[in-house]
């Protein structure tokens, strides 16, 4: 038996009535990998290696070697990839439940505040703010930080903002984070920027609160997403599953978004 | 540098003939540390030339080689109109000279413009020529002004005057001094690769200021990036000094995992190889290009890659890798003439070496004897009293010096 809702899910692509759109930035070497202090182990940049291009080394095929980090380009964080989540259950991207790729996402519009502020945190009144014109955030739904940081893609210093105290970007306050798990039970916090947590996070107590709390509590993290300028408030659909890669902390995804056109 | 007519022909690079027999070869180790040596008697005492397996006055085989004094007297000159060798016609008419050395022998050697006739006093040089191997100059006894600018002179080195060179990374204070040194050496262009942008280097902005010098996009570790500047700048490119190093100290059991020696191999080794193969045709193909031809090719490896120091043990292999990589690029450069001088510093002066204790290279001193080695046209060069004493250990008795340096 099928459902009628599947079938009007396609037929609505189909016809248009549901439009399609790509929160992923485009895998590329070029694009700015996580940085983190030089005594640290580094992750490997995006590697886009040639095999063959119907060439010597194969005729009539093209193919490439691929390699990169887990957490590289527009990605998904597991709980298992902070020490806070390491004993969650299902934490890594092999084990989450399928159903929690799915979800309704709301996105709240910082783009004025980050713009001010490249060190802006989102704060618990700005989004009780955000509730009163859309409505209450949906338990077990992504809400995602808008700040047209997407933006600066093109310009790799600017979209690093780094300077002599590190990296400048904005992201949640610990408050907010806890808003999120407690009040709300989101599935996760996704952003624009290279990470879910603001540049300067390792400085609020506890450090990294996007990464300590929400894997903490078995959440998850978008980072580096795209687009989100074409998403309303509320009402989009995240399609957002990482590879299955075994015990993964994390990987490189597609992420889509269905909205009604 | 005058301009050429892109309407002629480009002249094919032509090397002189290479062989030699295996005790010559001994002759072309010390041209390219730039020393004067030649075989000595340890039982007669007897100076050889040419050089020979028994001597030439007791027929013992204990022939030594060892650093000589230079003067010699000019006995007679000929000029050479016509050369079956394609060559020596090219250069033809050139001056050569029978010299009677201070120490004993007689020699034939290329003569210098400046020197006088025979019968006169001049220095002699071993240098290497064209095809890697060694060539005996005669010199005017006393410097006289434009040396360089003699035709055997310009054959057998690198300076960097009026040519353009590509520095990989200039973002650390050994690209920087290199840079700064190439510009004191008159180099026309100095492009300065830059990987990671979004990473400020205070040396990049102090290079900025420096007219010839212009900073380009380059990540050793990504071929589009290499790809992309040979595409852009490849062609244009006479000296190609690779300074890119990735360094993280510690022994191998103070790491888990080998993400950090992998880090240092595709930086130190890959780096070097997809450099090599995006850069070396062109760079081969211009060896013939008019005065300001392409000319060199610069390895700043370490003197780690000798014998591996454990306290550095990744880092070490890496850069022992890198040296033999080296090896093949010369071997693969040498037809066409460019020279590929190989570099084995000590430790320098910087924050991956701040635990080892002095005496440490400045990047300054390393860039200055670069910049030494290509104006005298060297192959091999070891800067610094560390290197120098690794290397002499190394040369005496290689399993000691493994002992010593495992502590």
């Amino acid at each position: 038996m099928g459902s009628p809702v599947l079938t009007h899910l396609v037929s609505d692509i189909v016809a248009g009535r549901l439009r399609v759109v790509d929160l992923t930035h485009t895998l590329t070497p070029e694009f700015p990998p996580i940085v983190l202090p030089p005594e640290f182990g580094e992750s490997a940049p995006v590697r886009i290696e040639e095999i063959s291009r119907y060439d010597a080394g194969g005729p009539a095929w093209y193919w490439n070697n691929l390699s990169f980090g887990e957490h590289t380009g527009t990605h998904f964080d597991a709980p298992i990839h902070w020490i806070t989540g390491r004993d969650q259950p299902n934490n890594s991207t092999d084990t989450i439940p399928l159903d929690k790729f799915i979800a309704s996402a709301s996105v709240v519009d910082c783009t004025c505040e980050a713009a001010e502020d490249a060190d802006y945190l989102l704060t618990v009144s700005k989004l009780r703010e955000f509730e009163e014109r859309h409505g209450r955030i949906l338990p077990r739904s992504w809400v995602l930080m808008r700040t047209d940081w997407s933006k600066r893609a093109g310009d790799p210093v600017a979209f690093q903002n780094f300077d002599a105290t590190g990296q400048h970007t904005p992201g949640p306050d610990v408050e907010a984070v806890r808003f999120l798990i407690e009040e709300r039970d989101v599935v996760g916090f996704g952003t624009e920027t290279i990470g879910t947590d603001a540049g300067q996070a390792a400085h609020l107590r506890p450090p990294f609160p996007c990464h300590a709390l929400m894997h903490g509590a078995g959440r998850f993290g978008l980072q580096c997403l795209a687009n989100l300028d074409l998403l309303p408030a509320t009402g989009a659909v995240l399609i957002a599953a990482p590879l299955k890669i075994r015990q993964g902390s994390g990987s490189p995804l597609r992420v889509l978004a269905l909205v009604a056109a | 540098m005058p301009r050429r007519n892109p309407l002629l022909a480009l002249d094919a690079p032509v090397v002189p003939p290479s062989a030699r027999s295996r005790a010559a070869q001994g002759l072309t180790a010390a041209a390219a540390l730039g020393v004067f040596a030649l075989q000595r008697c340890e039982n007669c005492g007897a100076v050889q030339y040419p050089p020979r397996d028994a001597c030439v006055e007791c027929l013992s085989a204990r022939l030594r080689w060892r650093a000589m004094e230079r003067g010699g007297e000019l006995l007679s000159e000929t000029l050479i109109r016509h050369g079956q060798e394609l060559y020596f016609r090219r250069r033809a008419p050139c001056r050569a000279g029978l010299v009677r050395l201070d120490v004993g022998p007689s020699t034939i050697v290329a003569l210098h413009r400046a020197c006088e006739g025979a019968p006169s006093r001049l220095r002699l040089r071993l240098a290497l020529d064209k095809a890697g191997q060694a060539l005996l100059i005669g010199l005017p006894e006393k410097d006289v002004p434009d040396m360089a600018d003699d035709p055997i002179i310009r054959e057998t080195t690198c300076a960097p005057r009026a040519r353009k060179a590509l520095i990989t990374d200039a973002k650390t204070r050994v690209g920087r001094a290199m840079a700064e040194a190439l510009v004191a050496a008159g180099a026309e262009i100095v492009w300065a690769g830059f990987a990671a942008p979004w990473k400020p280097s205070p040396h990049l902005e102090a290079l900025r200021a420096l007219g010839p010098v212009t900073p380009v996009p380059l990540d050793v570790t990504d071929e589009s990036s290499v790809r992309e500047l040979a595409g852009s700048i490849g062609g244009k490119v006479d000296i190609l000094i690779n300074t890119a190093e990735h360094h993280r100290p510690g022994t191998i059991a103070s790491r888990s995992g080998i993400e950090t020696a992998r880090a240092e191999m595709e930086v130190n080794y890959f780096g070097l190889l997809r450099l090599a193969q995006a850069f070396s045709a062109a760079l081969k193909a211009r060896a013939a290009d008019g005065e300001a031809s392409s000319t060199a090719w610069v390895n700043l490896l370490s003197a780690r890659a000798l014998s591996n120091d454990p306290a550095h043990g990744t880092f070490s292999a890496s850069m022992a890798a890198a040296f033999s990589l080296a090896q093949a690029l010369r071997a693969d450069l040498q037809a066409s003439g460019i020279r590929v001088l190989n570099v084995f510093p000590g430790p320098i002066e910087d924050e991956w070496n701040a635990l080892v204790p002095p005496p440490k290279l400045s990047p300054e001193a390393l860039a200055r004897t670069v910049v030494d080695a290509l104006e005298r046209g060297l192959e091999d060069v070891y800067p610094g009293e560390v290197a120098k004493d690794l290397i002499a250990r190394f040369l005496e008795n290689p399993k000691a010096l493994e002992r010593e340096l495992a502590g």
